[in-house]
């Protein structure tokens, strides 16, 4: 076992993924001498050299898309754009190159691009900086979408992502970067397309990911006190969703509650709760429900960011009245 | 008398106006920067201590009709606009007295009334709405300028080459300022781009431009005077790239790993404030008195901002859902 950060844990991955193959390179904005703005990459242009290390200049569109051509030219690049907020400077390319150009091509050309950011909500850095575009990604057919709600996957979906012959979308989150863990050393790799049950519980079905599982945990931890059972399951890939792994659960709790940080129409939650009904609508004792950010562009305030956003204290008093 | 020429002429009043100028935003800054140790102000916090003279030079030379836009950087251009202090300390509280309400913080600080629009945290997300706005002024027939401020690593995004096409291609009134001052968080010019003298950029899209000492109020004033000349007589953008240099870290959050000490001790050398001041002290024999006297009325100054912050209150969360839609 060893103690690492989660900051720590996204690190190592990197690190063996840049030690897995020469082909493997890093670029993005201020990764190297910078040391990465959230120092997740911090020494690794030491440890590697700059032509593994790239810093890039503010360009989003333009290094994603070189991105994607160097993947196609044989390289295996891991792309990190700073933070999701700057993504959508990048989302053509992403779309309509990395996304697409297997298709077009007739299957002659794929992409196999890790692209990494990070979400940083709940820092107080508003309505620019604090978005949680996950559902953006997955509507996309073509990418494959996947976020590390955990420690484990924070040090070994990097591996994963590169191993995939797929463009993968890495969601991590800046919230959790000094959030401590135990983990076995060496860790086993994880699959991709699984969700995963990180509590099991025979009571109700809290569905989740990223910043959502911890929270989770921590409101199914207190449940437990009142004597509630409650199951988290994260479903670590976004797209595709693990359906087979939400029926499952929703089998054994007959109630399911979704929970995460992102806007609540259109999203991720929206989906989870259509695929119940289609697959399992017999099987609930209740209706689906969902907690969500609040669709406002997110405030500064603290006070505001803090009512716009899921507490543990939420998913507390919604699981005892759903089950109460 | 040409308003080139009446730069020349500045007389002390007016240098006494831009050395207050910066030393209100330098105070500012660093008071800004102790009520972020304090946890008053959070989120993120990036300082214009060393490039004051900048905003400060820029921003005398427009007219109170014309439009600002602004980075996330962008205290000094706001304080330089005659944004109220009180309402921008307010704002980095997050207090609804705030100039956006509260709703934006350190990096949003909006002021329709000053024609202060932001406060834009998305690097070069603004320079298309400089332009767009220039374009409004050219459709309405209004002899108004757009100055539109951004960085050294701005001018590598897609938006500004965008933007500068654009400007040229419709002929805008648009002043674009580039602060560089060296770096674009931790990456410096020269890994950023490929040509880094930033004014051989405009040519190529037609744009006339020029470079000026960023550390030199007057230089920044005289050229920010010939720029909005040149773009109120002909109409066409123009690109001034003022050199200077931050002196403190990119934000709060920075261990400034990619530069040298020394490097920074050099350019803290050219103090823009301190060189204004003892040009001052030495041509128009301002008394050590009469600085002293300034810089209390400008600690005053900031305090009572301060204290405006203190006593400002929180928006009701019950009203967390307004400015959504009109
Ligand atoms: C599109 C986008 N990409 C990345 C960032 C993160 N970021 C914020 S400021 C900054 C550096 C900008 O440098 P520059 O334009 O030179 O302005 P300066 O901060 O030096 O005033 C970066 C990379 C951002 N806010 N927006
Ligand atoms: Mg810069």
């Amino acid at each position: 076992m060893t103690r690492l950060t989660y900051r720590e844990a996204l690190k190592q991955g990197l690190r063996e993924a840049l030690q897995s193959s020469d082909k493997v390179f890093l670029l993005g904005e201020d990764v190297g001498r910078y040391g990465g703005s959230f120092a997740v990459s911090k020494g690794l242009l030491q440890e590697f050299g700059p032509d593994r290390i790239m810093d890039v200049p503010l360009s989003e569109s333009g290094f994603t898309g070189a991105g994607i051509g160097a993947a196609l030219g044989g390289m295996r690049p891991i792309v990190e754009i700073m933070t999701v907020n700057f993504s959508l400077l990048a989302m053509d390319q992403i779309v309509n190159n990395a996304a697409t150009l297997l298709h077009m091509s007739g299957g002659q050309l794929n992409v196999p691009l890790v692209i990494r950011m990070s979400c940083g909500i709940g820092r107080q850095l508003a309505a620019q900086h604090s978005h949680s575009w996950e559902p953006l990604f997955a509507h996309i057919p073509g990418l494959k979408v996947v976020s590390a709600g955990t420690h484990e996957d924070a040090r070994k979906m990097i591996m994963a992502a590169l191993l995939d012959p797929n463009p993968v979308i890495l969601f991590e989150y800046t919230a959790m970067m000094n959030l401590e863990a135990d983990m076995e050393d060496p860790l086993p790799a994880v699959d991709l397309s699984k969700a995963k049950l990180r509590k099991s519980g025979k009571d109700l079905s809290l569905i989740t990911y990223g910043s959502g599982v911890y929270k989770c945990l921590h409101a199914a931890g207190e449940l437990a006190k009142e004597g509630m059972e409650v199951e988290v399951l994260d479903l670590r890939s976004l797209r595709p969703i693990d359906t087979e792994a939400i029926v499952a659960s929703v089998r054994k709790t007959h109630r399911a509650l979704m929970v995460d940080d992102a806007w609540q129409s259109v999203s991720i939650s929206s989906e989870v709760s259509a695929r119940i009904m289609e697959n399992c609508f017999y099987e609930l004792d209740a209706p689906v429900q969902r907690l969500n950010g609040l669709e406002v562009p997110m405030p500064y305030p603290k006070h505001l960011e803090d009512a716009a956003i899921v507490q543990p204290s939420q998913i507390v008093n919604k699981v005892r009245q759903m089950l109460g | 008398m040409t308003a080139q020429e009446q730069t020349m002429k500045a007389d002390a009043s007016l240098k006494m106006k831009l050395l207050r100028q910066m030393l209100l935003i330098r105070r500012f800054e660093e008071k800004s920067a102790e009520m972020y140790t304090k946890e008053k102000i959070r989120g993120f916090l990036h300082l214009y201590i060393g490039e004051e003279a900048v905003a400060t030079g820029v921003t005398a030379a427009l007219s109170p009709d014309d439009n600002v836009l602004a980075t996330y950087r962008e205290h000094g251009q706001a304080l330089a606009r005659g944004v109220d202090p009180g309402a921008i300390m307010a704002e980095m509280y997050g207090k609804q007295e705030g100039c956006s309400l509260g709703r934006g913080g350190s990096m949003h600080l909006f002021d329709a009334k000053t024609k202060f629009y932001g406060g834009n945290a998305i690097v070069a997300g603004h320079l298309p709405m400089a332009v767009g706005m220039a374009l409004a002024d050219k459709k309405m027939k209004r002899n108004q300028v757009t100055c539109c401020f951004f960085g050294d690593g701005a001018a590598a995004e897609g938006e500004f080459h965008e933007a500068m096409n654009l400007a040229a291609l419709w002929q805008v009134p648009v002043l674009f300022v580039c602060e560089n001052n060296l770096y674009a968080m931790g990456t410096a010019l020269k890994y950023s781009h490929a040509v880094t003298d930033l004014e051989k950029k405009a040519p190529g899209y037609g744009i006339a431009s020029a470079t000026v000492d960023g550390m030199d109020v007057l230089a920044v004033l005289d050229a920010a005077h010939k720029a909005v000349d040149t773009i109120r007589t002909t109409g066409k953008p123009y690109f001034l790239v003022c050199q200077t240099y931050r002196f403190r870290a990119h934000s709060m959050f920075d261990a400034e790993l990619y530069r040298d000490k020394n490097e920074v001790d050099e350019w803290k050398e050219r103090d823009p404030v301190t060189r204004l001041e003892e040009q001052l002290t030495a041509e128009v024999a301002l008394s050590a008195d009469d600085v002293l006297k300034m810089k209390k009325e400008v600690e005053q100054e900031v305090d009572r901002s301060v204290d405006f912050a203190e006593k400002g209150t929180w928006e009701p969360v019950d009203q967390i859902s307004r400015y959504v839609y009109k």
